[in-house]
């Protein structure tokens, strides 16, 4: 049979995510260090497990209201207020859903329509233009640039904004280049999605995983922004519960309400353990992440600080748990510098390509794993670099003698 | 707490070279506060943390739950620094509660435990009364769990 002619041209004509692509590659291998994971190296803290148990126990294993858990977004309401000082009604402006993943599914296909044009900037994760195109959208792409520490700029924005124009979306700190934005940039975004009427989803899913002393500021606090933003944040990697598949929004109760319609009818509700489990982590709040935080920001000093002594500029990201070093001095592309790599010395990182094609030339390293491992890829990857640029050298020299 | 010692306490076998690339300072001035914090007694030495059991450690550890009447002056104090001084006492902590100080002895054998209760610690002026409880198996240690197999689950590439 021509399965082709039987898939959803959408679907179809889907690009493979690079990330799968090279996950194939590794699968199975036992001898490889990995710095290709995106999510925590610890499971999450037990007091938040132990509610869980305790939920099955008591025989939690029903649906839940569509909306999830009154209690639960109850929780989320008093949560967001304290993170970005803007309150939302629990039994009408919010929403628990399965990950962020979901809610901006069904945050793109309650507001799309065929051929509406919704703004991102590349690099960012994998979901996000595939999304947008399963909702019937088109995918407006802003390169973000290492010279700016991978921030986006109004001005960028401003350039690609049509009447198509409906929605722009935005991830910081941001995966895969651990890139923030700072406030007064951030207001300048605002102030033309004022202008311009578009909506705001903002992806905060790593906005609790900051250094240098920084505070969050999200877009949704900018004056008239709350009317416009979906706020989207999830428990994954701050609470690392990243198998626990949960998620919320928080929104308008008109724009709320649409969401509510695509996730009733395709999900119903998130699994009632997950979001027993989540009641607590924020009952727990930051004394379940701080440590893990500040354990994070002393492992990016050590990765950033190893990647620059070798000779791979890396800019010293604020946030998230990635780095994203500039492999362009070695005269590979990403992707033959993460398969040399891996062939050569098992160590695993993603190709920056695989999160956009403003990623080539660069290479995402999640330090989530052990100082010891770090220390040890470190050593590995410095090795391979050498090897890379004592070849380079040698194939060079000939060329010179002919000349 | 500070960062250096909050490192430390966790991991006392990193190098100052690490300690100095994690906590973006210099190595010299990772050596220097270490050897003041151990010079003013905030670090007060260091032990790798040991499953017994597998490391063939056959002797027995016991916690006794001593009472004592406070002395005129000293409190507590001169007490539990004499009762500390013991070469069998590990730990020594007063507590709140039904009982004063908890004292944490390791032995070689049940004996010598029974030998240093009736002989030594009963024996000292003050100590109104002792109960002892003898430890019979280990589930974590230290702040790590003993035995207890971590399973590594995570996925090696993942978005």
């Amino acid at each position: 049979m021509d399965y082709d002619s039987k898939l959803s041209r959408q679907v179809r004509d889907l690009p493979r995510s690079g990330i799968r692509d090279f996950f194939e590659l590794v699968i199975g291998r036992t001898d490889v260090i990995s710095l290709g994971v995106g999510e925590p190296d610890k499971p999450t803290p037990w007091p938040i497990r132990d509610a869980a148990i305790k939920s099955l126990e008591r025989g939690q294993t029903s649906y839940t209201s569509n909306l999830g858990l009154e209690s639960l977004r109850i929780a989320i309401s008093d949560y967001v207020d304290q993170l970005f000082h803007v309150r939302y009604d629990p039994k009408t402006e919010i929403l628990v859903t399965v990950g962020v993943s979901e809610a901006l599914d069904i945050a793109f296909r309650a507001v799309l329509n065929p051929g509406d044009e919704v703004i991102y900037h590349e690099p960012c994760y994998v979901s996000y233009s595939p999304s947008i195109k399963m909702a019937y959208g088109v995918p407006v792409i802003v390169n973000t640039r290492e010279e700016n520490e991978f921030a986006i700029l109004a001005e960028d924005i401003e350039k690609v904004i049509t009447p198509k124009s409906r929605v722009l979306v935005l991830n910081f700190p941001t995966n895969p280049t651990g890139g923030i934005m700072p406030p007064e940039e951030l207001e300048k975004v605002a102030a033309l999605a004022v202008k311009h009427d578009l909506l705001v989803f903002t992806d905060e899913i790593y906005c609790e995983l900051l250094y240098d002393g920084r505070t969050h500021k999200s877009i949704v606090e900018f004056p008239g922004m709350r009317e416009r933003t979906v706020l989207l944040h999830g428990f994954s990697k701050a609470f690392a519960m990243t198998g626990w598949r949960l998620g919320y929004a928080c929104a308008p109760a008109p724009l709320r309400e649409a969401m509510m319609k695509v996730h009733q009818y395709c999900m119903l509700c998130a699994p009632i353990m997950s979001q027993v489990a989540g009641l607590e982590a924020l009952k727990l709040g930051a004394s379940a992440y701080e440590d893990m935080r500040v354990s994070y920001e002393e492992r990016r000093n050590l990765i950033v600080a190893r990647l620059n002594a070798m000779g791979l500029h890396c800019f010293n990201p604020g946030g998230a748990f990635y780095v994203f070093p500039d492999i362009r001095s070695t005269g590979l592309t990403s992707k033959e510098f993460a398969l040399g790599l891996l062939e050569s010395k098992s160590v695993a990182v993603v190709p920056g390509t695989a999160f956009g094609t403003a990623g080539e030339g660069f290479v995402r390293c999640c330090y989530a794993t052990a100082p010891d491992l770090i220390a040890k890829a470190m050593d590995l990857m410095e090795e391979f670099v050498a090897e890379v640029r004592a070849r380079k050298t040698t194939s060079k020299t000939p060329a010179l003698a002919n000349a | 707490m500070d960062p250096l010692i909050h490192l430390l306490h966790n991991n006392s076998k990193l190098t100052p070279a690490e300690l100095a690339l994690r906590l973006g300072t210099s190595e010299s001035e990772i050596e220097q506060r270490t050897a003041d914090a151990e010079a003013d007694g905030t670090i007060l030495g260091y032990q790798a943390v040991i499953d017994r059991q597998k490391a063939g450690q056959r002797g027995v550890r016991a916690l006794i739950e001593v009472r004592i009447s406070p002395e005129a002056g000293g409190g507590f104090d001169r007490m539990a620094r004499r009762i500390s001084r013991f070469d069998q006492v590990r730990d020594c902590f007063l507590m709140s509660g039904g009982y004063d100080l908890a004292v944490i002895v390791e032995a070689e054998d049940l004996l010598e435990v029974a030998t240093f209760v009736s002989e030594k610690l009963s024996t000292i002026g003050g100590v109104l009364s002792t109960a002892t409880r003898f430890q019979l198996k280990a589930y974590k240690e230290g702040g790590f769990n003993v035995g207890a197999a971590v399973e590594e689950d995570r996925l090696l590439v993942s978005p």
